[in-house]
């Protein structure tokens, strides 16, 4: 059953992260992404982080892809864009995905090598039960207001700085509006 | 049957977590338009999330979970910066691809 929630899951992810980069209308690699983001929510509840799932789904499908769908609409970009025009030459794609490949070898490689050195073990994770349902929920919290607490005020001022960044950057300037 | 004694370790996440990330990798170099550009990015950090998950459950520590929710909250700001440029781009000049866009250039 877990092997088999995990196949699905992980085909999800891979399909819609294959879809971002494929499809050439970039609502379509939207909607993809939302199938990657999905498949993702679906790996943190196989591995027990209740809280983390239901976050990911409010704020990345619900929120960020929103955002995206916005601008796309707004800026009138939905159109199919020529994927065969390549910019920098014949050797870009093929260097790209050499690369790319030679990442994931070099990160599979070291993943498969360092966890046997893991030893490390920290003092347990609450997961959620029938007796006990909000258990994982109340360890975050008292590791993000507790341990972290100067972070997460700190990712307050960081909100609050992007919020009056993105006013002041798409405002329109007086000059833009007689020109237009 | 055999298959259903086959249980996904970490190891299986984390390598999917390595190929999420190569994924994105080539998506930011090959695409040229910034707005699939920036989706590539988002999922580079969902496959660095997944990575701290996996292994947060695998060594029994809290603090994995609670980077990834400090991730989630900077990938937020960063959409909201990100795309807030690329608004006030393209409303100068329509259609701009990543190539077009190297009046920095030296």
């Amino acid at each position: 059953m877990e092997l088999f929630v995990f196949v699905c899951a992980a085909l999800m992810v891979l399909v819609g992260a294959l879809g971002v980069v494929l499809r050439s209308n970039p609502v379509h690699a939207a909607l993809s992404m939302v199938l990657t983001l999905f498949g993702i929510a679906v790996l943190f509840v196989s591995r027990e982080a209740n809280f983390l799932a239901a976050v990911q789904v409010i704020v990345y499908a619900g929120a960020i892809v929103v955002l995206f769908l916005f601008v796309i609409m707004l800026l009138g970009v939905d159109r199919a864009e020529d994927l065969r025009a390549e910019p920098l030459g014949r050797i870009q794609r093929p260097l790209a995905i050499a690369l790319g490949l030679g990442v994931f070898a070099v990160l599979t490689t070291a993943v498969v090598r360092a966890r046997e050195s893991l030893r490390f073990k920290g003092e347990g994770i609450q997961t959620a039960s029938l007796e006990d349902p909000d258990g994982n929920i109340r360890q975050i919290a008292r590791s993000i207001f507790g341990n972290y607490v100067v972070a997460f005020e700190l990712t307050s001022v960081l909100l609050i700085v992007a919020v009056v960044g993105t006013v002041v950057l798409a405002r329109r300037r007086k000059s833009d509006r007689t020109s237009a | 049957m055999i298959a259903a004694a086959v249980v996904p370790t970490t190891t299986w996440y984390l390598v999917l977590g390595a190929g999420l990330f190569a994924i994105g990798m080539i998506g930011v170099l090959v695409r040229r338009n910034p707005l699939i550009m920036f989706m590539c990015i988002e999922l580079m950090l969902n496959a660095v999330n997944l990575t701290f998950v996996a292994l947060a459950t695998e060594l029994t520590d809290i603090n994995g979970q609670t980077a990834v929710f400090f991730v989630l909250v900077v990938a937020a700001a960063e959409v909201v910066v990100g795309l807030g440029i690329i608004v006030s781009i393209m409303r100068r000049r329509q259609q701009a691809t990543a190539d077009d866009l190297a009046a920095l250039k030296g």
